[in-house]
């Protein structure tokens, strides 16, 4: 296979020395798993797994207006994020389609840091170029110089803490700071895409394996390299939704059970802010449901969901829940059949397989 | 590196197969569990069941994907290995012992006009 096209993050040889399988995931060389992704994926849930998730586009949005650029640009209320804090939000198209999921972090009052998905980074990019025409704001694509490390799970706050010598009871899930890591200036965010408390460090390139073998060395057993793979599981255990999958530009937000991303509130006519107050108040006629199945052949990304016999819905990412030890799902099932515990039947490969609709997420922390 | 027995007989869809007498006992390759990652589910034909040498006749799903088993050889499946429905894993653990699949009846079975040792090596290199 020639790989030669494909992006490489500031890690890829550390990745390369511990082992890694690699995938080509939106165009980057990225490592899929070290050893075990069942293991990284418990370690995740009990102890601390450590990411390189560098594809992730760093989009920065600087000058006076930046914030009015952003409140048009996307569905949520930037303007109101305070200095510190972070934001899930969305750039919709104008028919309200969903072009990507994003967090959006206010580094000061004119200037904010948009987290995009690694597929989405230019057209991301683009569409806040073209939103902010005539605001005085400007857009950076800072991907290719930015690493971005993760760590994740109930020991994550410990390792991170002695790794940058702050003490992390006083920043907030979706707040973010800077902190010294390693000897680099790096933003960290108390963010994550796993359903654990956890870390997201934005590091230059250049420092990125400083804070990557810093981290390993203070994390000791407590801390496992974890790939792409338990990434996905944890985050579909955890009910979130994963661009391609649960959300496109076929759906708005408010079918993916995510409308309260969408702020009508404020005085702004952002884009697809028509479409979206149609679709609010006419409901689509398919939403996101959670499917727990029982046995073990899990629904995957584009099986027929069933009821009495008549196809109802899709699935938009499935698997072996490896911390639940059931099959679950996502699926856009119609309306009529989207109440918790309606059974339903997934079409795995020819065989009906019967799942029942559950409450989202599949998997939440205790503490 | 993923090991490849020079006494199996291999497919291109990473099965292998080794005879004794007129049974032909069947799994994945190293390299397959490599590739699929942790094996968490097995789909096994039944016993009793008639097998086509080249066509599907069960599946083995990781946490990411699932990949059809195709027969080696055509016959009726005889035994299938009773320790894969509770631990599936260990397909992955030990592919070319513990973890074989199922066995065929198939005297007449011709494993030379698979893919040799060095053969699979070979494709798999290219791969």
């Amino acid at each position: 296979m020639d790989n030669s096209a494909l992006l490489r993050t500031p890690l890829h040889e550390t990745h390369a020395r511990l082992g890694a399988m690699f995938t080509d995931f939106a165009g980057w060389s990225m490592p899929l798993r070290y050893g075990s992704d069942l293991e990284e994926h418990h370690a995740v849930r009990r102890s601390a797994g450590l990411f390189d998730l560098s594809h992730m586009g760093e989009v920065h949005v600087t000058g006076p207006a930046a914030a009015d650029a952003l409140d048009l640009a996307l569905v949520g209320n930037i303007g109101a994020l305070a200095t510190g804090r972070a934001r899930y939000t969305m750039l919709c198209a104008p028919d309200g389609g969903v072009l990507d999921d994003l967090i959006v972090y206010r580094l000061d009052q004119t200037h904010f840091l948009v987290v995009a998905n690694a597929a989405n980074r230019a057209l991301v990019a683009a569409e806040l170029v073209a939103r902010a025409a005539g605001l005085d704001a400007e857009i950076t694509d800072r991907t290719l110089e930015t690493a971005l490390v993760a760590v994740q799970g109930p020991a994550s706050s410990a390792i991170v803490a002695a790794a940058t010598g702050q003490d992390l009871d006083d920043l907030q899930y979706y707040a973010a700071r800077p902190a010294t890591l390693a000897g680099a200036e790096v933003m960290l965010a108390r963010t994550g895409y796993t359903g654990e408390d956890g870390f997201e460090i934005f590091v230059p390139d250049e420092q990125a394996t400083a804070v990557w073998e810093k981290l390993t060395e203070l994390g000791g057993d407590r801390l496992v390299p974890a790939g792409l793979a338990c990434r996905d599981t944890l985050r579909l255990e955890a009910g979130m939704p994963l661009y391609g999958h649960e959300l496109s530009t076929d759906r708005t937000p408010f079918e993916a059970g995510l409308g309260r991303v969408v702020r009508f509130d404020k005085a702004v006519d952002f884009v697809g802010r028509a479409a979206l107050e149609r679709r609010r108040d006419n409901p689509a006629p398919q939403v996101l449901v959670g499917l727990r199945g029982s046995g073990r052949r899990a629904p995957r990304a584009g099986y027929p969901v069933l009821h009495d016999d008549t196809a109802v819905g899709e699935v938009t990412s499935g698997a072996l829940s490896p911390t639940l030890g059931y099959p679950v799902a996502m699926a856009y099932v119609d309306r009529a059949v989207a109440q918790p515990r309606t059974s339903l039947v997934v079409d795995v490969r020819g065989r009906p397989e019967p799942v029942e609709v559950v409450e989202l997420p599949f998997y939440k922390r205790t503490s | 590196m993923a090991t490849i027995p020079d006494d199996l007989h291999y497919t291109e869809q990473h099965e292998w197969a080794r005879r004794d007498g007129d049974t032909i006992t069947v799994g994945i390759t190293d390299v397959a569990a490599g590739l699929l990652g942790d094996i968490v589910f097995v789909q096994l034909p039944n016993v009793g069941d008639t097998v086509t040498a080249g066509e599907a006749c069960g599946e083995v799903e990781s946490t990411k994907s699932v990949s059809d088993i195709y027969a080696p050889v055509s016959g009726t499946v005889t035994e299938v290995n009773p320790a894969i429905d509770s631990s599936p894993e260990t397909v992955g653990a030990d592919p070319y012992g513990e973890g074989w699949l199922f066995r065929v009846a198939a005297p007449d079975a011709d494993l030379d006009a698979l893919l040799d040792a060095a053969a699979y090596r070979q494709l798999t290199e290219e791969a």
